[in-house]
């Protein structure tokens, strides 16, 4: 019983979606119970997430791994999934696909990120990844009569498929030279299966598979397209939770190198992580889609990170950990914003339609004006924690230099931030046509916007907490 | 020579003859077929191997839904002929090379060079009981329940989302 109690999160979540079908066949207008009823299932996975934090363990012969940092990764993507059912509400009776199945994908889509995050067994990784991504495939083209929508969902099942057979080939070539699935196993024998190149050449397939779902450089291409044409709330969730789900696996795959320091991927990674910054510092300033401008920003906070799985040392685990319970706030809310003020069909996007944001709806104007400080990364919100963490980490790891690129992206990437506030605070509005805000989306952003303030108030606290499971 | 060693032939080679045919015929819906065929000569050489479930699988999955998935393709894409999809696509064509050139690298260097087989339990009784579905049924619902329970969450999430997307009305 004690093992069922452990993973009462996953539980949670699971017969939430068995009963929201049930819901959905029974009611005629699920469209109005189920975003009450999956907001309810959420919070309290992520009450329990908490609760549960301290029984960490491996359970089901070594199948999910429950307690400690994987519970801190639960508490992310349900609170995370939470703001975005909440931003919903009204948004999506904007965006023409007010119907329940949209909330029951989400709740999927969060189970399978919760059993990447608890996967202690290379087959438990694949179902929850190929859970979220076939989730995020239909989410994107839920509107299946706007164009760009149906041109994201085609882009991104076709390039995620192909992301997955890399990820399956990997899985393959390990479990042949490893003959187990099983992370622990695989991570008790790292060090000799290391000098097998079948083993190396299927972590690098492995790794590949995941450097496309956490969008990095090289295989970045599907992101501008797909966070453009999804619904906006969804692009929030993909952004965050999707991210984070890949980066909670990679970090599996770290603490089997973090020990004996004898980081095999730190190339990989350090090439990853340039490139990425780089590159999406750069094209997100000639961006005038907000939209397309927090993609390439997303492919930015990938690079970021990556320093973090670059480093490899206990330091950048929890420092990737607290960045992507960082970003996970500000992106949301930032979506969450931008949900609000687009208009039907796509409209209300440019960079244009925030000139003078300020005169006409403070409120939002404000909320907006944080989540891009605090995604530039400037003190004191928790952006900034995030990024120093992961960039002091690069230091101890001899990386110097990788932390030098990245405060020199950070530099360049706090032009196109604060491009948005200068527009809505310092323009004198062109036309006075109101802008109108959801009640249930403020509400959502200020949460969210709470989050990013304490974090970034009181960083020790959670970096202490991240740090005491990793030892 | 056994019976199972003139079974082996036999399949193999239409296995491979099979194969052959198949990259060569110009029309895609009669490659199709061959690939079929050599689908079902690679599942009478699993059985050989004692892999019952394997080759129960190959049919089902293989033959049967992926065989349907590409002749779906085949359908919508209504091209008559090879080159009608390829045609000026050399860059295709050399990748297409490069693909195949590294999966050949890599399964000859698994066979000849690093002897999978050597881990293996050389114990055939075992083997072969490991191959049988009773076998596999009893691993699935013991050590592997919740990979197959979560499968199910997968299977659940990819109906929803079919019908979602193919029988939604929209006012």
């Amino acid at each position: 019983m004690q093992d069922f109690y452990n993973i009462l999160p996953l539980i949670l979540v699971a017969s939430g979606i068995v009963i929201s079908v049930v819901i959905e066949i029974l009611s005629d207008n699920s469209e109005k119970i189920l975003p009450w009823f999956s907001a309810l299932v959420l919070l309290s996975a992520s009450v329990y997430s908490i609760m549960l934090m301290n029984n960490t363990g491996t359970i089901f012969n070594g199948m999910l791994a429950t307690g400690g940092n994987v519970y801190i990764f639960h508490f992310i993507f349900t609170i995370g999934a939470m703001l975005i059912i909440l931003g919903s509400i009204d948004y999506i009776k904007k965006y023409g696909s007010y119907f329940g199945e949209y909330y029951i994908l989400i709740l999927n889509a969060v189970l399978g990120m919760m059993i990447m995050a608890s996967a202690r067994d290379l087959f438990m990784v694949f179902i929850g990844l190929e859970l979220m991504s076939i989730c995020f495939y239909v989410l994107a083209g839920i509107n299946r009569k706007k164009l760009n929508a149906n041109e994201a969902s085609l882009k991104y099942v076709l390039l995620g498929a192909f992301a997955s057979g890399f990820v399956v080939y990997g899985i393959a070539l390990i479990y042949g030279t490893a003959q187990t699935t099983s992370i622990d196993k695989i991570i008790a024998g790292f060090v000799p299966l290391s000098h097998n190149i079948l083993f190396i050449t299927g972590l690098f397939l492995f790794l590949v598979g995941f450097s496309f779902k956490i969008a990095a450089f090289p295989f970045h291409q599907w992101v501008p397209d797909v966070y453009q044409g999804s619904a906006t709330t969804i692009s929030g969730l993909m952004s965050t939770g999707g991210k984070a789900a890949a980066f909670s696996v990679l970090i599996i795959l770290l603490s089997a190198v973090a020990p004996s320091n004898a980081n095999v991927f730190r190339p990989y990674f350090a090439v990853i992580a340039t490139l990425s910054m780089i590159y999406g510092s750069i094209v997100a300033i000639s961006q005038n889609n907000l939209k397309r401008m927090l993609a390439y920003s997303s492919i930015a906070h990938a690079g970021y990170m990556s320093i973090g799985l670059a480093s490899g040392n206990y330091e950048s685990i929890a420092g990737i950990i607290f960045y992507l319970a960082a970003y996970t706030f500000m992106n949301i809310g930032a979506f969450i914003v931008i949900s609000m003020i687009e208009g039907e069909n796509d409209s209300k996007l440019q960079l244009s339609d925030y000139v003078g944001l300020n005169a006409k709806n403070p409120k939002l104007a404000a909320l907006m004006a944080l989540f891009m400080f605090a995604l530039s990364g400037l003190p004191p919100f928790a952006g900034f924690f995030g990024k120093y963490y992961v960039f002091i980490s690069a230091i101890e790891a001899n990386l110097t230099w990788l932390a030098i690129v990245g405060v020199i992206s950070s530099v360049i990437s706090v032009y196109f931030y604060l491009r948005v506030i200068v527009l809505m605070y310092f323009k004198e509005p062109e036309t006075s046509v109101a802008v109108h805000n959801s009640n249930y989306g403020v509400l959502a952003a200020v949460i969210s916007a709470l989050f990013v303030i304490v974090f970034g108030l009181f960083p020790g606290t959670l970096l202490d907490l991240i740090t005491s499971f990793l030892k | 020579m056994s019976f199972e060693f003139i079974l082996f032939i036999f399949f193999s080679l239409i296995a491979a003859v099979s194969a052959v045919i198949m990259i060569t015929r110009p029309n895609p819906v009669m490659s199709a077929i061959f690939l079929i065929i050599n689908f079902f000569s690679i599942a009478g050489l699993y059985l050989i191997l004692h892999a019952q479930f394997i080759s129960i699988v190959q049919i089902i999955v293989y033959a049967g839904a992926i065989m349907v998935l590409f002749l779906f393709v085949l359908m919508l894409l209504n091209a008559k002929s090879e080159k009608d999809i390829l045609s000026g696509k050399n860059k295709i064509k050399i990748f297409a090379v490069v693909i195949a050139g590294l999966v050949f690298a890599q399964i000859a260097y698994l066979i000849f060079f690093s002897s999978p087989g050597k881990a293996l339990s050389p114990d055939v009784a075992a083997s072969i009981k490991a191959g049988t579905v009773e076998q596999i049924g009893k691993e699935l619902y013991t050590n592997y329940l919740l990979p197959f329970e979560a499968a199910g969450f997968l299977l659940l999430a990819s109906t929803i989302g079919a019908l979602v997307l193919a029988k939604k009305h929209f006012d």
